[in-house]
């Protein structure tokens, strides 16, 4: 079996994001980047999954700018075989990358495409979702739990009212979400042994896929501040604010 | 064209968060109409019916769509969207795993998450776990856009007598097979619409102590929430995750508790109105963003918060 994993370079989580002065954007530049951390639980996945066996090859994928290739290479430091960088300049929308990704899932064949539940710089939450309409396959959002089973997977998704458990027959999408697993790091000879490893460069333009974006984004802002708040010395003058400035309780 | 709104339901009531998804439909053309696709689902496509913002229903049928699986509900959907400018659907995990697959098959570049309609094409939404606002204006002729329930007050239940039609089911998608889901029932409010939630994060070092959180939530009539970290550890299950990929909740009163206040959580409940943070960490996170901080060591802080709300005659519920 083999497994296509999608990786994006996002801000780091732990980044304080800055709103551009001129409203174009959020500040990028001297920030530090990491791999989306639900795509981390994406490749520790399929590396489990091969790990026990059941899966032969892993595949890491990512489209973007040149540095984007970084998510790739750490990818194979924690065990993909292969990666995939496909070269794109500018603002990429959730709907040209799952195009993209169908191109790529019709080149290499995978038998299982993997990818976290959401990026943390757009929020969007749609690409997973996109790519298995395109490839009319079936798709389990948001796993927190994946059992291989022969011709299937049986997944436990996170929903608003508790768990859901339903079973996808291969070929499938699963979007991960961060409780599915505990993320590796690479190791120092792991991270040696990846520099030696394959990645195919592609160029958007030979997919002959139009990715103009749809949405303009008009206008970035801070959001509206919290004024500030004060502390209280005791729970007694907690509850009385509550109660009398408040007025919540 | 009219909006189509994708009603959630569990085949005899509404979700509650319908109501709010109904009212951002209403504020991007005045012509809603809503579909409702289930099994058995009469008494849930009457309560449509019936509010006021609607004005024509659309109830689909089939065995297959008992349990509301994406790849089941879209080729209806996409039938359908034929009719209409905008499809508008919560972005709840309801929504947010069905509409980016309704939206891949009409072509259209969805708008996710918004929290305030400009114009008919034009939306606000947070990007980076609300640390930024995006103003963003879609040309697709067809929209697909999923709205934050919690930033649109729910609509009108009931005065409204909207048809209600008859729709044709899809194809039956036999690769997904739905197995079960196990909800974890409770007599508290709902996370995502109670007026006070009493959260709890790591500093709570056991899923005995929320006994603690518990009892206050009790008393103030109150929903549980958790960090992160308190649903990593085990403390409480995933339902109760407040944050960017948890819910977000909006309520009058924000209770956090040994919750340190990281950028995801806040994503989750910085808009509440008034947020009170216990920590015995000054220095924490959490207390930027609130307007009363007790500065506390939690095991101790809580029995007494129960002790003083004892005292009180009354307590607004």
């Amino acid at each position: 079996m083999k497994i296509l994993v999608a990786v994006k370079r996002v801000i780091d989580y732990n980044v304080q994001i800055r709103v551009k002065e001129d409203g174009s954007g959020v500040v990028t530049d001297n920030v530090k980047m990491s791999t989306n951390p639900p795509d981390d639980n994406a490749i520790e996945e399929a590396v489990k999954i091969k790990e026990a066996g059941k899966a032969t090859e892993i595949v890491a994928i990512t489209v973007g700018e040149e540095k984007a290739q970084e998510t790739v290479r750490k990818a194979l430091a924690v065990g993909a075989d292969k990666g995939i960088h496909v070269k794109t300049e500018g603002v990429l929308e959730p709907l040209a990358v799952s195009k993209i990704l169908q191109k790529i899932v019709e080149k290499e064949k995978p038998d299982l495409v993997f990818m976290g539940k959401q990026a943390i710089d757009d929020d969007c939450n749609q690409t997973g979702q996109m790519l298995s309409a395109l490839l009319n396959w079936p798709q389990a959002t948001f796993a927190s739990n994946i059992e291989v089973k022969d011709n299937s997977l049986e997944v436990t998704r996170e929903i608003d009212e508790g768990l859901e458990t339903v079973e996808i027959n291969i070929p499938a999408i699963v979007t991960c979400d961060l409780r599915l697993n505990e993320p590796r790091y690479a190791s120092l000879p792991n991270i040696m042994k990846a520099k030696k490893k394959p990645i195919e460069e592609i160029n958007v333009s030979d997919l002959g896929i139009d990715i103009t974006p749809r949405v303009q984004q008009l206008k970035v802002e801070e959001p509206p501040k919290r004024k500030a708040g004060i502390k209280v010395a005791n729970v007694a003058e907690l509850v009385q604010k509550l109660k009398n400035e408040a007025k919540v309780i | 064209m009219a909006v189509l709104l994708i009603a959630e339901h569990n085949n005899k009531e509404l979700r509650p968060f319908t109501l709010n998804a109904a009212t951002a439909a209403s504020q991007i053309d005045t012509e809603v109409h809503a579909v409702i696709i289930g099994q058995n689902s009469e008494s849930a496509a009457k309560k449509l019916s019936e509010l006021p913002v609607i004005k024509k229903v659309i109830s689909i049928e089939a065995p297959h769509y008992e349990n509301f699986t994406a790849e089941n509900f879209t080729p209806a959907i996409v039938k359908l969207a034929e009719n209409y400018s905008h499809i508008v659907c919560s972005a709840n995990t309801f929504g947010k795993n069905l509409m980016p697959r309704v939206a891949a098959h009409l072509d259209t570049s969805q708008v996710s998450d918004i929290i305030k309609v400009i114009s008919p094409d034009t939306f606000l939404r947070p990007i980076y776990a609300g640390n930024a606002f995006a103003t963003v204006k879609t040309n697709d002729t067809k929209k697909c856009v999923t709205i934050r329930p919690t930033s649109f007050e729910p609509c009108e239940r009931t005065g409204g007598t909207a048809t209600i039609e008859k729709g044709e089911a899809g194809e039956e998608f036999s690769n997904t097979k739905f197995i079960k889901r196990e909800e974890i029932k409770s007599d508290r409010p709902e996370l995502g619409t109670a007026r006070i939630v009493v959260s709890g994060g790591r500093g709570m070092q056991s899923g005995d102590n929320f006994k603690l959180i518990t009892e206050v939530a009790d008393k103030l009539g109150a929903a549980i929430g958790a960090s992160r970290a308190a649903v990593d550890a085990g403390y409480i299950s995933n339902d109760h995750q407040v944050g960017q990929t948890g819910k977000v909740v909006v309520p009058d009163l924000y209770i956090a508790i040994g919750i340190s206040g990281a950028i995801q959580h806040l994503a989750g409940m910085k808009e509440s109105k008034v947020i009170v943070a216990i920590n015995k960490d000054g220095e924490a996170p959490i207390f930027s963003v609130a307007d009363y901080g007790l500065e506390a060591d939690l095991f101790e802080a809580l029995p007494q918060f129960m002790e003083e709300l004892n005292k009180l005659n009354t307590i607004q519920k």
